[in-house]
């Protein structure tokens, strides 16, 4: 009965210590510094780019009708004299200590924009793929489940109008309807105006402050504001998660397995979800995983429409302003967010999918 | 012989195509005692969609018909779709043909035999845990922990489809259905695989529908073989009387066949003739 107790959960006992742990740390290792090399890499051709443009960063500083003297100043202190290498690795350096440079638009800290910017970004792509995600999953599984039926059919039009929709036009159409006409959801901005930093920043997220300040009306007011962008950006990753979900699903449908499984007498649901869905997990994070690093990237129009201060239209400004630092910054940031969503998606494979072990 | 398990009267299967429908099964008959039927054919014979079709597993848009498919005197037919499920893996169970694909690569081979047991038994995991060991051992599992604990993919062949065995015969159905179930594996271990389902098939009384293209296979392992052609049973014949068999099909499969004992220069291709098509189905009652 021991051997019983010990077997049912059907898992293998663990393997002695050293057996998994040096293995272990040697993967993380090499993740690390595939992460560095990667990192590295990025900051190389975008610092490349940065410099080779027709702009002088010394004269968007200084103003044109700065003196000579001035001027030589500014480009001997932003070390501009010395070769591109150098100057790459004194950036990276910088880097190293998160220090991204001064931005030259608003001559504050690159990072503490970042540090801004970003976390309006994350709150809406993070609400956005919840909704894509919990919506667009369970309506391809259905539309893979009945095939051909009136739901499928419902599923292909709703897809297809998020994919060829502007989403500046629903976007407007949106604000019209829901704040101009119906008032249902809050206007553009992160919260009302009465609301600005009425609670604590801890986070940057408005919605999980307010909770953490028990502010229930700062975050009902913020989430009244957020829902509608929130819902369009969910609306446009639930059409390509919806679509891809249903093709991985019929492609398993047809597999022998779930013959197996009907064989076994298992009810339609249950060969739908733990036979079926079960094997779609892996493909089903990729499609997941690229979708959000698609919205964390910051949808510049989704942005400029609801006046949300993110990443995407900071990173727009900064490029039409010629901000490189600024541009630099933000490049990290997006890079890092598809490096490390990659490796968590990596991740979850091995979790997933025996054969990956 | 004992009274008729299973008793199919006039089974069509069709498939509603846009040149018209297909008749994949043309109006078949047979019945199944306690015995080891084989049904042998080529390719698209029908024989796969015979067996599929018992079991009402063919999906939409194909359509299943019969005047009878009667079970201990239930009709199957008229059965509703949840009182089928009771009826599939308790009472009629399939083996398929390749365990590559028939097991769920995501899921151990310990859980999947055990929720083939729960499904049909009021057990604990514990109790459906020592039943699947016990399962595993009967289909001669070495180490049967530590399969229970493995993911098909960890499996060779020959272990996965005693592995389907075990799973399929664990709810201790009345009837097997083994469509092919040697086709994809190694020729050393095709007569093993046969040989325990053979056993455990015996032991429990069993009938079993054996299907296969495999005409030596079935003359030998079978007691009585029914020889499909476009959908229709052409033939039906005591399996140690097959060489006795009368249809000129019957004839060319068996004249198309290589022997040791009469080695031949040249042998003999299979002449279609168009009329055994037409022809009538030959009934396969007792």
């Amino acid at each position: 009965m021991a051997l019983v107790e010990d077997n049912n959960k059907g898992r293998p006992s663990r393997a002695p210590f050293s057996e998994w742990f040096w293995p272990a740390v040697s993967t993380a290792l090499k993740t690390l510094g595939s992460i560095a090399v990667t990192l590295v890499g990025l900051l190389f051709v975008t610092f490349i780019i940065g410099r080779v443009m027709p702009i002088d960063p010394v004269l968007a500083i200084v103003g044109e009708r700065a003196s000579q003297s001035t001027y030589d100043a500014v480009y001997d202190q932003l070390g501009l004299d010395k070769p591109l290498i150098v100057q790459f690795l004194y950036y990276l350096w910088d880097v190293l200590h998160l220090d991204f440079g001064t931005s030259l638009l608003n001559a504050r800290p690159v990072s503490e924009d970042i540090a801004r910017v970003f976390p309006a970004t994350l709150e809406l792509a993070t609400l956005g793929i919840i909704f894509g995600v919990v919506l667009g999953v369970p309506l391809g599984v259905l539309a893979a489940v009945r095939k051909g039926s009136w739901i499928d059919q419902v599923a292909r039009v709703v897809a297809l109008v998020g994919y060829s929709m502007p989403i500046f036009w629903l976007g407007l159409m949106g604000l019209l309807i829901f704040y101009g006409i119906l008032g249902w959801v809050g206007g553009p901005g992160r919260v009302g105006i009465f609301y600005v930093d009425v609670v604590p920043s801890v986070t940057g997220l408005i919605l999980v402050d307010a909770a953490l300040d028990g502010n229930w009306d700062v975050f009902k007011n913020a989430f009244s504001h957020i829902i509608l962008p929130a819902s369009l950006l969910g609306y446009f990753s639930l059409a390509y998660i919806s679509r891809m979900t249903r093709s991985f699903m019929l492609e398993q449908l047809s597999a022998e397995y779930i013959t197996t499984a009907r064989v076994k007498g298992m009810s339609e649901w249950n060969v739908v979800w733990k036979h079926a869905f079960k094997n779609i997990r892996v493909q089903l994070i990729t499609v997941i995983a690229l979708s959000y690093a698609n919205l964390l990237e910051g949808s510049v129009l989704t942005e400029i429409i609801f006046s949300w201060p993110g990443i995407g239209s900071y990173i727009t400004t900064a490029l039409l302003s010629a901000d490189m630092n600024a541009v630099l910054g933000g490049t990290v940031v997006v890079g890092l967010i598809f490096i490390l969503l990659n490796i968590f998606s990596d991740l979850l494979y091995k979790v997933f999918d025996p054969r990956a072990k | 012989m004992m009274g008729a398990l299973l008793d199919v009267e006039n089974l069509w299967v069709k498939f509603p195509s846009r040149n018209g429908v297909f008749d994949a099964v043309r109006g078949v008959s047979f019945t199944l005692g306690r015995e080891r039927l084989g049904i042998v054919g080529e390719s698209g014979s029908g024989k796969s969609m015979t067996g599929r079709a018992i079991l009402r597993l063919i999906r939409p848009p194909g359509i299943v018909e019969a005047d009878q498919i009667s079970l201990d005197g239930v009709d199957l037919i008229k059965l509703l779709e949840k009182d089928m499920r009771a009826v599939r893996g308790q009472r009629i169970s399939m083996v398929m043909q390749d365990p590559k694909f028939s097991l769920n690569p995501v899921t151990t081979i310990g859980n999947q035999i055990i929720e083939a047991y729960r499904l049909h038994n009021n057990a604990s995991k514990a109790q459906a845990y020592q039943k699947s060991l016990e399962m595993l051992e009967a289909v001669s599992i070495r180490n049967p922990e530590r399969v229970m604990r493995a993911y098909p993919h960890e499996m060779s062949g020959g272990m996965g489809q005693r592995i389907m065995i075990a799973m399929m015969l664990i709810p201790n159905p009345e009837i097997l259905i083994a469509d092919e179930p040697t086709s994809a594996l190694d020729v050393s271990v095709q007569r093993q695989v046969l040989d325990i389902m053979d056993k455990l098939v015996k032991e429990r009384g069993m009938g079993l529908i054996f299907i296969s293209h495999d005409l030596n296979l079935v003359a030998d392992f079978c007691d009585r073989v029914l020889i499909m052609y476009a959908g229709r049973i052409v033939e039906v014949c005591d399996a140690d009387k097959l060489h006795e068999a009368q249809h000129p099909y019957t004839r060319g499969l068996l004249n198309s066949l290589p022997r040791l004992d009469m080695p031949r220069e040249r042998l003999e291709v299979l002449q279609r003739d168009p009329e055994w098509s037409v022809a009538p189905s030959v009934s396969a009652r007792l």
